[in-house]
Order: C-alpha cells, then structure tokens, then sequence
C-alpha cells in the first residue's frame, strides 16, 4: 500500500513514528502550501533531509554554521565549482579547514533543524518512495528517530500555545511605539528573526511575511511572538485586513540583486528630501 | 500608514558602528538583551548575532531604521539580509589600523555587489593622533575619486550628521540623475 496522504490526517510525528517502527528505507517527499521538503531513512533512521529551494550545499551548511566565511565559499566555488559534497568535504579536511566532526556535526543541525519546521506543517501533501534515495554525491549522517520524535512532539506544545497567543495571521506588526524599557541595540536575533525584522510593517501581515520568508503558519508565529515579547513590536490590525502580498524576496547568491524596484520617483525624493531636513534638525 | 526606510552601517569589527548609530538614534539605551535572549531561546542551538539598532523618526508618516552589521565575519551571510531594499550604506572605517583596511575594502565590495545603492565611506576616529589622513585613506583603500571618503568621529554626533547627509545627498543625486 503506498504510503501518501496529507498532513492534515496524519501529522509528521505519525510518520516518523510509523518509519521508526517499520524500520523503513526510502524518501518521504512532502509539498506544503508555501515550501515543499524531502527526508531519506535507511533502515528506520533519518540519513538526509532537504528544504525545497534553500540552499543544502556542504559549503552554505558550513557558512551557516560559521565553519567558513562567505570569503572562503566563495574561492571554494570558483576553485572547485562541480565538486560533490563528499568531495568538498574530504578537500576542506585536507586543507585543514573543518574537521570530519564538524562536517557531520553541521550537517546533523542543519537535518534536524530542517525536520523539526516539518512539525510546524499542518498540512502539506506526503509522499513515501522506497526506491528514491540521495545520490551517492551526498553525505547522509544517520540520527535516530527517537529524540527526534520527542523534541518535535515538545516544540509542538509550544505552538499550540504560540496559535492561542496569535490566532489570526492576518494581523500586522509595527515598531513599538516607545519600547518599554526596551533598547533594539545589542540584542541578539536569528538568522530568521533577522529576516522577519526586516519585514515588519504595518502593511505586511504574518500570513505574507511567511510567505515572502518561505516560513510555516508557526515559524513565523514563534519568531513575531518573541519580538512582540520583547516588546519591540506591537500588533496592528491592517485596515479592512487586505494585505498587499509582498514581493518573493530575491537571493543574491547567484549575482547581484536589483534594487527593489522604485515606486515612484517623486514620492522617493520627497522622502529623501524629508530625511535630510531632520537630520540637519537633530 | 507609517512608511519605514533603512540604510546600514557596516565595517570591520571595531570600527565605530555601534557609536555611530548610538550618537544619532533616538532609542534609549536600556538593554533588552536578557528578554529576547530567552524569546529566542526556543530557537535553541540557532547561531544568535549581536545587532544594531537605531531610529530616527522623521514625522507621523516617515522613520528611518539605521541597522549595524555584525562585526564578526563568520556572521557575513546576515549581509544579504540586511541590505534588502536599503536606501543607502556606510562603510566605517577605523583610520588608525590599517591592518583593517583591506578587509573594509572588502566589506564594501560585498555590500555593493548585494545592492547597487549609493554609499558613503567614513574614516572614523579622525580625532586620535594616529589617524591615517583622508588623502592617504583614499588611496590605500583604492576609492574612486567619486566615491565620498569623510571625516568622521563616531561619537560625536556633528560629525555623524554630517556622514549621514553626505549619504543622502548622494542618494537624492543618483534619484536626479535618473530622471
Ligand atoms: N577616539 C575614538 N574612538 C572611537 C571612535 N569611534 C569608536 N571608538 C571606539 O572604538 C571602539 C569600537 O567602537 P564600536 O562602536 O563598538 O565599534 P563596532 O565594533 O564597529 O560597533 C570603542 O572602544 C569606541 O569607544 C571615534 O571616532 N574616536
Ligand atoms: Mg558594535
């Protein structure tokens, strides 16, 4: 019997218990409302996991994990640009750069980081393929189902208290006004919550800016409701709660980015005009 | 509807980023560290980076957001981020280490390839004995004659203003020249 259905039926904490239990080999294929994401096991253990369109290369994992500088990824691409990520690895132990345990280590965070925002899918429709499995370029590093199982299940308390705190995506954050006691300075954010600081506004509604962030309903939740914890956002009901949806944000990886495109030239110069007066002003 | 603009302050470690935002933002200095530390803790084992974090508000309608790049280079993929549709940036420099410069000139390479808005670049602690003179900046750094090199001192706010307006004059004449 083929394994499919959505998750709205049977949750991601089912499957991984049911491919624990069976001890299963192959690759679950899941495609949610805004991302679509892929898990391989061998024999009832995660070996490999992958988020749609974000990067999975040895060398981001690594950026990300600071093991190497956007400097260093960058040589690493222009020397050896066709590389395998076992091939870059052994290179990168060669050079002395990483070690092997820094290897596995970044690649099992960036696994299971990837497998616990699974938890946060409502919905998405699942997939099993017994026979697809990562291509032999891939370094899988086998981890448990257990624990994984336990911390899923643990984060998903927490955001059935998160959808109590913030029910309505369509609701919109702005700059606390005057923050409570509060000073943005030297605080310290995610990668993530940097993205979503960038973002707020009382134009974009959660349900956009998790669209825009290619997040889940609950990551985006999890990460406004720290903000507005901290007292540096305040809720805001767009009016009439029509969002404008935002534009797909653009990653620079491959080249330069363009500007975002200028609304209107005059409103520009009058905003920079308006800027200058204050500053000259202070 | 409040509209909110950005530019960033970015640098190598050290530089006066943090100064310099602090001299010219209206936010209070009171920590909130501990607060979104444990907000954030629920993201645990994420790679957390320090920020800086300035506004000045301009009226009802218009602030402007002053965003400070993190000093370590390890965190350099938060650039990209950070430089989404910003107005303009300024690159710190410290003119008293020149082992520094090199990475600056780097710095500014990277921020320009993410986002070809104008900038500025600011040769910070001009008030120290040993400070490199603008002339000899522009040079080491290899800065285009076009390019606004500026005396700046991070903690004097003057000085800062003046940094600040030379960006935007910069910014509203690359809008003119467009037109
Ligand atoms: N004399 C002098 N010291 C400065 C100036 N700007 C920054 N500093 C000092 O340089 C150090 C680094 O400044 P900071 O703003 O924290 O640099 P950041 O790492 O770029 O944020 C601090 O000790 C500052 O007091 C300046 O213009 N003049
Ligand atoms: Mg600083």
């Amino acid at each position: 019997m083929p394994l499919k259905g959505n998750l709205r039926d049977f949750s991601t904490t089912n499957l991984l218990n049911l491919i624990n239990l069976a001890k299963k080999t192959g690759t679950l294929l899941i495609e949610g409302p805004n991302q679509s994401a892929q898990m391989s096991f061998r024999n009832g253990k995660l070996i490999y996991a992958a988020m749609g369109h974000e990067d999975g290369h040895l060398a981001t994992v690594l950026r990300k994990a600071g093991r190497l500088t956007e400097e260093q990824v960058r040589v690493l691409r222009a020397r050896a640009p066709n590389a395998t990520d076992k091939e870059l690895g052994l290179l990168l132990i060669n050079a002395g750069y990483v070690s092997q345990s820094d290897i596995l280590n970044s690649l099992r965070h960036h696994m299971l980081e990837i497998v616990y925002r699974l938890f946060t899918w409502a919905e998405g429709m699942f997939r099993f393929e017994p026979t697809l499995m990562p291509g032999d370029d891939k370094i899988t590093v086998p981890i448990e189902l257990e624990n994984v199982i336990i911390e899923g299940s643990r984060r998903m308390q927490e955001w059935a208290h998160l959808v109590e705190e913030l029910p309505n995506l369509d609701m919109a954050f702005k700059w606390a006004e005057r923050p409570n006691a509060a000073n943005i300075r030297n605080m310290n954010l995610s990668a993530d919550e940097w993205r979503v600081v960038s973002y707020i506004s009382p134009k974009n509604s959660m349900r956009a800016m998790a669209k825009a962030l290619g997040m889940s309903d609950m990551e985006i939740r999890k990460i406004c409701y720290g903000l507005l914890q901290a007292g540096l956002v305040e809720l805001v009901r767009p009016p009439g709660m029509v969002t404008r949806p935002l534009p797909q944000p653009q990653r620079p990886a491959d080249s330069a980015r363009p500007a975002p495109p200028p609304p209107d030239r005059k409103q520009q110069v009058s905003i920079v005009t308006k800027l200058i007066a204050r500053i000259r002003s202070l | 509807m409040q509209q909110s603009v950005k530019m960033v302050v970015t640098g190598p470690f050290n530089s006066g980023k943090t100064n310099f935002i602090r001299s010219v933002s209206e936010i209070d200095v009171v920590s909130t560290e501990r607060k979104i530390t444990s907000a954030a803790e629920r993201v645990k084992d994420q790679t957390t980076v320090a920020m800086d974090f300035g506004r000045i508000t301009v009226d009802d309608e218009l602030v402007l957001y002053l965003f400070g790049t993190p000093g370590q280079k390890r965190f350099d993929f938060m650039w990209e981020i950070l430089s989404e549709g910003m107005l303009g940036f300024v690159v710190m420099v410290d003119s008293t280490r020149p082992e520094t410069f090199r990475e600056a000139k780097s710095i500014l390479e990277t921020f320009r390839a993410y986002a070809p808005t104008p900038y500025v670049v600011a040769a910070n602690k001009q008030d120290l004995p040993d400070a490199w003179d603008l002339d000899d900046l522009r040079i080491a750094l290899r800065l285009d004659p076009t390019i606004k090199l500026l005396p700046c001192v991070a903690t004097d706010k003057e000085k800062v203003k003046t940094v600040l307006l030379e960006l935007l004059y910069a910014i509203l004449a690359e809008m003119e020249a467009a037109t």
